[in-house]
């Protein structure tokens, strides 16, 4: 064998690690999450007067909530309930129904927004509150705070 | 004269058998004084209810004192959204390492709840953990926090109270491990925990961090979560707000003193946004128990979610206590 072929198995076996790891489903909703974090910081700093109304952002950050939402009941498949510093709780898996519906129920409304967009500063404060209700009503029951 | 050797030699009698049981039955007279003293309820003094009775006590003023001490976070039922949180009908179940508590109905129903309370009695519950017939209340009622309460704060919460509807819902008592289902027992865990010193010294402070200290350490109760206990369930003084295992299950409650890993990068400002919003600086949500807290906080004068945040970043830095 020599040091080419070696370094290439390496290589290769590197990148199979690499993407076994990054689908992982643990770090695929981790991820998910902190896109939904991103843009509704997009949204409160308009909310908070740090930057300007811009209703292109407010749909594009409705928008990655909405296609986040879309996808992320399905990251939590048996066998991923620890690991990789989780913080889903076991009761995402007793309770699979209602965490499904919650996650859905902030899809809809963020398809709300996306149909019928805030015309204004005031348009996003009144969409803003209950939009962002729906993260810590989850967040309460199927998220717990770890070490870190 | 006798030597001390020359005594030990002395050959035993049947005296000795009657002074070791009489000695042995002193012991335990004694013994059982001590913890009847020791786990005696000491109620508020005279003087200090007639002072909290005296006080011109003010229902609008009580309900920020409602928020601020988190009654509803408890005592509504569980899922209780907007108006039903005013309905404190109890029945929650908090777990704990002693056994289970059930929250007990503290509405104006005048059987069920506390409506047949006097102000004295509320006074009692609040600044000196005893119910109205004499007997102690467990230390899941945070009273160890509320006994740092002002005479006004007491008689305005209780004016608040008065306004709040009836519920006549009778829960279940607490299922509590043997011996703590022994209340007098609480009275020793008083004798050790109990009292209204503060919990930290502040030097310098001005009137917003006062204020805060007082929102934190009395009301707010904020410290009954996040700051570890001791296996007799009082808290670490040494160790306020570093954080501590969730008493509910798995995972923490977080060190929130500026030494925390989540807490040391925020700003005051940060903290009260937060207090305010729900939202992290980078816009994480609040999660868990604190949800309900968070909402709570949100009730109260931008002024005071400021005082509590000026408090946090002047408390001392401790490692995580979980």
């Amino acid at each position: 064998m020599t040091v080419r072929t070696l370094i290439t198995a390496a290589t290769f076996g590197l990148a199979a690690v690499v993407a076994a790891y990054a689908a992982e489903p643990q770090e695929v909703r981790q991820e998910m999450m902190k896109q939904v974090g991103g843009a509704t910081g997009a949204m409160a700093k308009m909310v908070k007067g740090q930057e300007d109304f811009d209703q292109a952002k407010v749909i594009e950050a409705l928008t990655t909530i909405s296609s986040s939402m879309a996808e992320f009941p399905a990251q939590f498949p048996e066998g991923s309930e620890t690991g990789m510093d989780t913080e889903a709780a076991p009761a995402i898996w007793e309770k699979k129904d209602d965490f499904e519906a919650k996650a859905m129920s902030l899809k809809e409304e963020a398809d709300a927004g996306i149909a019928n967009p805030p015309a204004d500063l005031d348009g996003l404060k009144a969409m803003f509150g209950p939009l962002t209700k729906s993260c810590g009503s989850c967040h309460e029951t199927y998220r717990l705070k770890k070490e870190g | 004269m006798s030597s001390p050797s020359g005594e030990a030699k002395r050959p035993a009698s049947k005296g000795a058998g009657v002074y070791v049981l009489g000695g042995l039955a002193l012991a335990t007279v004694i013994g059982a004084g001590i913890f009847w003293f020791v786990t005696e309820p000491h109620p508020v003094s005279d003087e200090r209810l007639a002072a909290i009775e005296a006080a011109d006590a003010d229902a609008a003023r009580g309900e920020s004192l409602f928020w601020a001490g988190g009654c509803a976070s408890c005592h509504a039922a569980d899922g209780a959204e907007g108006e039903d949180r005013l309905v404190l009908s109890g029945g929650h179940r908090l777990t704990s390492d002693f056994g289970t508590f059930v929250v007990p109905n503290i509405s104006t129903d005048a059987k069920a709840g506390m409506g047949g309370w006097d102000l004295k009695s509320f006074a009692n519950a609040m600044l000196a953990g005893i119910g109205p017939d004499g007997s102690h209340l467990y230390p899941s009622f945070p009273y160890g926090s509320y006994i740092r309460m002002s005479d006004q704060d007491v008689a305005d919460l209780y004016a608040f109270m008065q306004t709040l509807p009836a519920s006549d819902e009778i829960n279940a008592p607490h299922e509590l491990n043997f011996p703590f289902s022994i209340r007098r027992l609480v009275g020793g865990w008083k004798f050790l925990f109990l009292n209204n010193d503060p919990r930290v010294e502040l030097a310098n402070a001005d009137d917003q961090l006062s204020r805060g200290q007082y929102l934190v350490e009395g009301p707010g109760h904020c410290g009954e979560c996040h700051t570890p206990r001791n296996l007799l369930g009082g808290l670490k003084a040494a160790e306020w707000l570093a954080g501590a295992p969730n008493p509910e299950g798995e995972g923490i409650v977080p060190n929130i003193t500026p030494g925390g890993p989540d807490i040391s990068a925020w700003s005051a400002s940060d903290i009260a946004y937060y207090l305010e919003s729900g939202f992290t600086p980078d816009f994480d949500s609040v999660g868990g128990s604190m949800v309900d807290v968070q909402k709570n906080m949100a009730e109260l004068e931008a002024a005071d979610r400021e005082a509590i945040a000026a408090y946090l970043k002047a408390v001392p830095s401790h490692p995580n206590g979980y």
